[in-house]
This record gives structure tokens, sequence and C-alpha cells, in this order.
């Protein structure tokens, strides 16, 4: 059982390379974060995982749970298990944001299937004390008028309902003040489980202060090129990237 | 019901069926009738004959709000169905007995503006043929609590004439919804319909229109407002079904401190098309005027929105605000916006805009992120555009009814 990606390799539809051959595989109940400098590939790798379109795969695959995901769409890379929590959550005016997780929750259900709403909301407002989310929120339009923290919470409110196999956070701590960040992290540990492969994508050490990471991968340049256990994030946030720019050992 | 006519209605009557025989038709060229498709002038298809309909039925069909404080049910200007259970002293009166029983109250209140965004000769036909429709007086200082429902059915073959008047005394509130809907799916009907709306001083009026007739119907509906002090009226079109339909709405701000809102939302499908035409009059100084309509816009579907801000010389101080915003859901739709300002007056606050665009590739994105499909992800969003417009009618009750037709349409879209 794993997220497992292979000579992964994908370029912009302009024909600019910009993943140049990831390999990495996050066994479910593992938690794992990349970092690595801005330009380095980190954000496209969880686009390309999610199936975002504008991005053309040129080689490798991405195998869930041994499924390749590469004929899937989307939306059923979705259903399959996949969630990505946004840098930047998008607004959706007018849809209330307890609608639209229902309306995740229904795409999920086989055809003439009905969410419990009882059931729903009591779920929903579990999950909402725990990230420490007014009930307001329920009625509100997705993310139209959030601060960044509350949209980075909706983000983790999402992912705690839809409950899936393998969760792919970018940036999550981005934005996000230092209680904010707290009460991300605590729904993020929530989540932990035997059954759950996550991949953080963050800048920064300060997160994994609070989400504890059992691999840290540094990306550069399209590459995953360097593994190593947490002590890997302490020591990139005392030196910084800079050994990438010397000449890589062989 | 062999009522006689008030005199003076008799006397406009003639007068108005002249004015109509020589008034031109509108042609292409005229500048109220910019982007319009004059040939949906041309009401000879219809068949003379009224469809034979039975009232039992459409009664039981007319399903509204879930308790309206009375409702009404014509059958091609015919009533049908009434019932109520409003204070003794509102009149809320089918207006053929209104005309009979309230002839002068109805007469003071009665199609007084000046009709002027170009229908002109079909307000003359209107006012020369109106039969009935409903009246509704509500005295000062009266709150009225739930909404009058009315349903018109069109039965098809056939022009019919509804008309609402409402009038609201000092500090009085009341809502009134009117549904239109077509007996059948397949006989073209026309109606010209005319909703005169008075607000008094410092009182609040609602009036909602859902458009929902068949898809080979015809309908012209022209909305007169007057807005007094401190009044607030808001008025709510919804178009979703018809071939073609023509809304004219003016709106008079007429004392200090008037607020009027003047929403809408038209989802035309397939090769519908709306015409929607606007006037927002600020008469007074100090008066509050926002209009918002919103048009999702699917299969070869046309709109067309010309909305005009004219603040009069002395109307300082004035608030106005234009807003037309299409939502393009094909590559074959065709939205046109001609949104207009003339200001003669000093200090004003106004501003009026249209935009037209189509949902992007992120916003779906988003949606797919989270296991919804692309035909579904689009429909949410769209429905959510209009959302926007519906929640500022701030009455839980008209907007569950509103969006129960905005679901049907959507729903018949996606089986498309």
């Amino acid at each position: 059982m794993s997220l497992k990606i292979n000579n992964l390799q994908a370029t912009l539809e302009n024909g600019t390379e910009i993943l140049k051959g990831v390999n990495l595989e996050i066994p479910a109940g593992e938690i794992h974060a990349i970092m690595g400098p801005n330009g380095s590939g980190k954000s496209t790798l969880s686009k390309v995982i999610s199936g975002h379109e504008s991005y053309i795969v040129t080689a490798g695959n991405i195998l869930l749970d041994g499924v390749d995901l590469s004929e899937m769409s989307i939306d059923e890379r979705s259903r399959a298990g996949i969630f990505l929590a946004f840098q930047y959550p998008n607004e959706v005016p007018g849809v209330s944001n307890a609608n639209f997780i229902r309306a995740a929750l229904q795409a999920r259900l086989p055809k003439g299937e009905e969410i419990d709403a009882v059931g729903y909301y009591k779920s929903l407002y579990e999950k909402m004390d725990l990230l420490e989310m007014d009930r307001k929120f329920t009625g509100r339009a997705v993310n139209e008028g959030f601060s960044g923290g509350e949209k980075k919470r909706n983000e983790i409110l999402q992912m705690m309902m839809l409950e899936p196999k393998y969760c792919i956070l970018d940036e999550t701590d981005s934005g996000l003040d230092i209680d904010a960040l707290k009460i991300v992290a605590k729904g993020v540990n929530a989540m932990r489980s035997p059954d759950r492969g996550m991949l953080l994508i963050t800048h920064y050490q300060r997160l994994l202060d609070y989400i504890k990471p059992d691999h840290v991968h540094v990306m550069s340049e399209g590459r995953i090129v360097k593994s190593g256990g947490p002590e890997l994030a302490l020591e990139l946030e005392e030196n910084g990237y800079d050994f990438l720019k010397e000449p890589a050992l062989v | 019901m062999t009522s006689v006519l008030p005199a003076w209605l008799q006397a406009r009557q003639q007068a108005a069926q002249k004015r109509y025989e020589s008034i031109p038709t509108p042609k292409r060229g005229d500048e109220a009738w910019r982007f319009a498709n004059i040939k949906q002038l041309n009401f000879e298809n219809l068949s003379g004959t009224a469809l034979a309909a039975d009232p039992a039925n459409l009664i039981s069909r007319s399903v509204g709000l879930e308790s309206p404080a009375a409702k009404f049910v014509f059958l091609n200007d015919e009533l049908v169905f009434s019932e109520s259970s409003l204070p003794d002293s509102v009149i809320c009166l089918p207006l053929a007995e209104a005309f009979e029983k309230h002839s002068g109250l109805v007469e003071k209140h009665f199609m007084k503006q000046e009709t002027r965004l170009g229908s002109v000769k079909y307000a003359a036909l209107h006012e020369a043929s109106v039969k009935n429709g409903l009246f509704v007086h509500v005295p000062e200082n009266q709150i009225v609590e739930g909404a009058i429902e009315v349903h018109h059915w069109i039965s098809g073959g056939v022009t019919v004439f509804p008309h609402t008047l409402v009038v609201t005394g000092k500090s009085s509130q009341v809502r009134v919804v009117d549904v239109f809907h077509s007996v059948d799916g397949e006989t073209a009907g026309l109606a010209i319909a005319f909703n005169d709306l008075c607000a008094g001083q410092n009182s609040s009026l609602d009036y909602v229109a859902i458009q929902d007739l068949n898809e080979v119907s015809r309908m012209i509906s022209i909305n007169e407002t007057s807005t007094a002090r401190d009044a607030r009226a808001k008025g709510f079109v919804l178009n979703t079904g018809a071939a073609w339909a023509r809304n004219e709405s003016l709106s008079r701000l007429e004392g200090p401190g008037a607020h009027s809102d003047m929403l809408s939302v038209s989802i035309p499908d397939r090769e519908q098309e709306y015409d929607q035409r606007t006037f927002q009059h600020h008469v007074s100084e100090g008066a509050y005027s926002d209009l918002l309509y919103k048009n999702t816009l699917y299969g070869h579907s046309k709109t067309v929105f010309s909305g005009l801000i004219f603040v009069d010389e002395k109307a300082h101080h004035t608030d106005a605000y234009q807003t037309c915003r299409n939502l393009l859901m094909t590559d074959d739709c065709e939205a046109n916006s001609m949104p207009g300002l003339e200001i003669n007056a000093d200090q004003v606050k106004c501003s009026h805009g249209s935009t037209s665009a189509q949902i992007s590739d992120e916003e779906i994105f988003y949606l797919q992120a989270r296991g919804i499909d692309p035909s579904r992800a689009r429909q949410l969003i769209a429905r959510g555009f209009s959302v926007e417009v519906v929640a500022r009618l701030n009455d839980e009750s008209i907007e569950a009814l509103v969006l129960s037709y905005i679901d049907k349409k959507f729903n018949g879209i996606s089986k498309n």
C-alpha cells in the first residue's frame, strides 16, 4: 500500500520541462515532506499527481496502491483517494461550504444513494470544532472573504471530511500565524493513520515542528536530490540550499 | 363574470386602443430595440383559440410557498382559485373585482407612469385589453407577514394581459410573488404583463416574478416602480422559460431616503432569448438604487441588457449602482450589454458596469480535485452565480421557491 511515483517527467503545454524524473514512494502510514527552493517543481508535482491538465506527463507514472493513475481524470483520482490541499484555494461564490463538501461526498456514492443529512452535519461540526472553525462557515460561500488562515483551515476540513488515502498538502503553512498553524497541524495529526500516507510540501522547518515527518526530501530542478530523516529539515533550516550549488558528488 | 367596467377605465381603454393602432411597430434601428430580435414581435402564429385546460389540474400544479398569506390562481386571466388569511384591512382582490369595488383607488395608481423603454405600443395594447390580475392595497402601518402568491396559467393559443398593481401605505410592508406558467409544453402563447408597484412613504414592497413559460411562448413584461421618501422597493425577475421574453423595468426614486433594488436572474438555453431594459430614475435627492442582473447562457441562447441610470438636475447626493454579469457556458451563446449613465446633479455616487466571462479551468480544477465531475462542477458554479442574486431577496421561503425553478432549469440542462 503506497503512493508510488516512478521516474515522473512532466512539461508545460509549451514544452518547458518542469519535472525531470521524480522517484518517490509514500507508504501508507508515513508522512513525507518535500522541501526545496522556489521553482524546484514542488507545487507542480502536487498538481501532476492530482491530474491537472496544464501539465503533460511525458514519462513515468504514478501508482496508487498499485493502480496506475495515468488515464484517470482529476475527479476520478480524487475519488480514488488522492487529496490536494491547495496553496491558494479557489473561491466558489454562491456555493455554501456545507453544500460544497456535501457535493464532494455525494460524488463518492453510487447513483441513487443520498447522504444522510443528520449524520453529515454531526460529522462536519465535530471536525469544525476540532479546527476551531465557527459554525457560520457552513453557510458561507466556499472561501469567499475568508482570511488566508481560514482558507487553509477549510482545506483541512475538506480533507477530514473526505478521508482520502493519500493527502498532499501544498504549502499549507504559508500565510499562517503560529496559532493557526497549530490548529491546522492538530487537524493533520488527527488524520494520521496506518492506512493513510501524507506528503507535505513546505519551505519551512516550522511546519515540521508540529507535524513530524518520517522522511524529508529535497527537490531541486525537477528532481528529488536528497532524502533523509527529520534531521534533514533541521539541517536545511540551518544551512539553506547552498549545497545544491556545489558540484554534485558522484 | 359580466361586470360593468368603470367609466374612467372604459375611456382609457378606448384611448389606449387608438394609441396601440397608431403607434408603429418597433423596427430595426430603433435605439430601444437595439440588438433585439424584432421578428419576435410578429404575433401571428397564435391560433386565436385558447387550448382547453382543466382548472382543477392547474390548481394542484400551482405549488408555491410553504405558507402564503394569500394565494390566487388564474387561467388565461380568469380567476380559478383564491384563498387568503390576510388581515381585513388589506385589500387583495382580482383586478376585475377591484375595478368594481375600489374603482377610485385603482384609478389613482393604475398605469400612471409613461412607458419609456420601448414597449409603449404594447403598454397601450395591455391597457386597452387588460381584464384581470391582482390589486393589493396595504394600509398605513400594516405589516403583512408571509407573501401573496399568484399563479398565472397561460393555455396557449391566445394573448393574456395579467396586471399586478401593488400599493403600500405609509410604513407598511408586503411581498408579492407572480409565477407565469404554460399549461402544456407545445402550445404557443403570449403574455403582455404589467406590474405597477407604488411604494408609499417608509414602506417596504417586494415583488418577485418567475417566468417559466414553455419554450414556444413569448412574454413582454413591463414594470413600473415608484418609491416614495424612505420607502424600500425590491423587484426580482427570474427568466427560465419562454422562447423570447422582454422585460422593461423602470424605477422612479421619488423621495429622499428611497431605496430601490432591481434584481434579475436569467438562465436561457437552446435558442431562448431574453431582452432586458432598465431605467433607474433618480428624481429626488438622497435616494439609493442598486441593480444587479445576472445571466447564465447555455446553448445558442442570447441576452440583451440595456440599462440607464438617470439622475435629474436636483437629485443631489444620489447613490446609484448598476451591474450586469454574464456567465457564458458555451461558445455559441451571445450576451449583449449596454450599461449607461446620465448624471445631471452634483455630489453623486454612481457606478455601472457589465462583465462577460466563462468559468475558468482553475475554478473547475478546484471542484474536480474534490471528486466532483466537470459537468456537475460547472453546474454548481453556475448555480452559485445565480444564488448570489437570489440571496438578496432575504426571505427564506421565497428564495426556496425561486431556487426550485432555477434547479428545475439546471436539471433540464444537464439532461441535454
